[in-house]
């Protein structure tokens, strides 16, 4: 039984040495992205610089690559936040890249749907 | 010219076709992403019409919803973000008392604009005249600049900000006539408050929107219209 649970125990030891490299992210609601995951994680920088020009200088706020929506499904569903705690949805990544994230000194991290909700009561 | 030369010359002559290769669908997924969506056109220009008869004494209506709906604090410290203030002028000679908002005056020839070393300061296409606070360096030279004081600058970390409305530290901010409501086919906040309609927000270069046609009719002014500044917003009864 020793044996076995040992074999096992090596088998598996791969997979989860590899799934330790990522880390564990609160993805919120999730769902499907507007675009492929990966080619979001490597992208999403240029996207969301090019989407905030056109919007503050011409005036398009129904962009596909909005930082409204992208919190809209990424806060999480416990605090509604994506900065909030260290497995929060971008502080996660960010911390483990030691990519120091400019946005929310300025932006809110909070999802605006829940806030509209808050405000009206 | 020698060997290593020529390797090297031919490296950048592939890497920049490979280059451009790689540039091309993107560029041509974003156009086909975005070609429903409008950029604003130089054919509106927003504006307001405030009628200073109907300007309540002592009503705040207008600056309280403005804090509301941008989030400022609503402090009166020099420190603090105004974006909107009641402004009392009283004649001594005749004791005549007015009361009247004074806010951004969204200048056609905004001096703000001028005096920008980084290009933050700008004016949208509508007329809306705006700070781009990822551009702003903080160097407050659009608040000297402003003949009204319309300007403020932030000078302490802010946390809780709407969603809507960015704001931070090390940038100078002030009215955006609600950017972001009017986008949206909305009235400014402040418009939207008034208790007396004394504020009609409209499109000025429409000749036919109920603000055109009422400055058609009636006097109004624009503050220190000596400037030549060409303001967006008028004022009745002034």
């Amino acid at each position: 039984m020793k044996v076995l649970l040992l074999s096992l125990l090596l088998a598996v030891t791969p997979v989860w040495a590899a799934d330790s490299l990522i880390p564990k992210l609160d993805i919120g609601k999730g769902g499907k992205c507007v675009e492929d995951p990966q080619w979001m994680r490597m992208n999403h920088m240029h996207v969301l610089l090019k989407q905030r020009d056109e919007t503050v200088h011409k005036g398009i706020r129904d962009g596909k690559y909005n930082l409204k929506d992208c919190i809209e499904c990424h806060a999480s569903t416990k605090d509604d936040s994506v900065i909030a705690r260290a497995d929060s949805f971008c502080v996660g990544c960010h911390s483990f890249e030691a990519v120091k994230i400019d946005c929310f000194e300025c932006h809110s991290g909070k999802r605006k749907s829940t806030l509209a909700r808050k405000d009206s009561k | 010219m020698s060997d290593m030369d020529s390797q090297r010359r031919q490296f950048l002559k592939t890497s920049v076709g490979a280059a451009a290769v790689a540039i091309a669908p993107g560029m041509l997924l974003f156009d086909m992403a975005h070609g429903k969506s409008e950029a604003v056109s130089s054919k509106v220009r927003w504006g307001m019409l405030i009628d200073t008869a109907n300007c309540a004494d002592g009503c705040n209506d207008c600056v309280t919803a403005c804090n509301k709906e941008n989030g400022l604090s609503g402090g009166l410290s020099p420190t603090d973000s105004q974006w909107i203030r009641k402004v009392e002028l009283k004649d001594m000679r005749s004791g005549r008392s007015l009361a009247l908002p004074v806010m951004c005056q969204h200048c056609s020839e905004p001096p703000c604009v001028d005096v920008c070393p980084t290009g933050a300061s700008f004016k949208r296409a509508d007329g809306i005249v705006l700070v781009d606070k990822h551009l702003c360096i903080g160097c407050r030279y659009c608040m000297m600049a402003c003949p009204y004081k319309a300007r403020s600058f932030v000078h302490e970390p802010l946390y809780d900000q709407k969603p809507d409305v960015p704001r931070g530290k090390g940038t100078v901010e002030s009215c955006t006539m609600c950017v972001h409501r009017v986008d949206n086919g909305q009235q400014p906040a402040c418009a939207e408050a008034c208790p007396n309609k004394s504020i009609l927000f409209g499109n000025l270069n429409d000749p036919d929107s109920e603000i055109s046609r009422k400055i058609r009719t009636v006097a109004s002014v624009q503050l220190r219209a000596d400037l030549g500044l060409d303001t967006g917003i008028r004022y009745q009864g002034l």
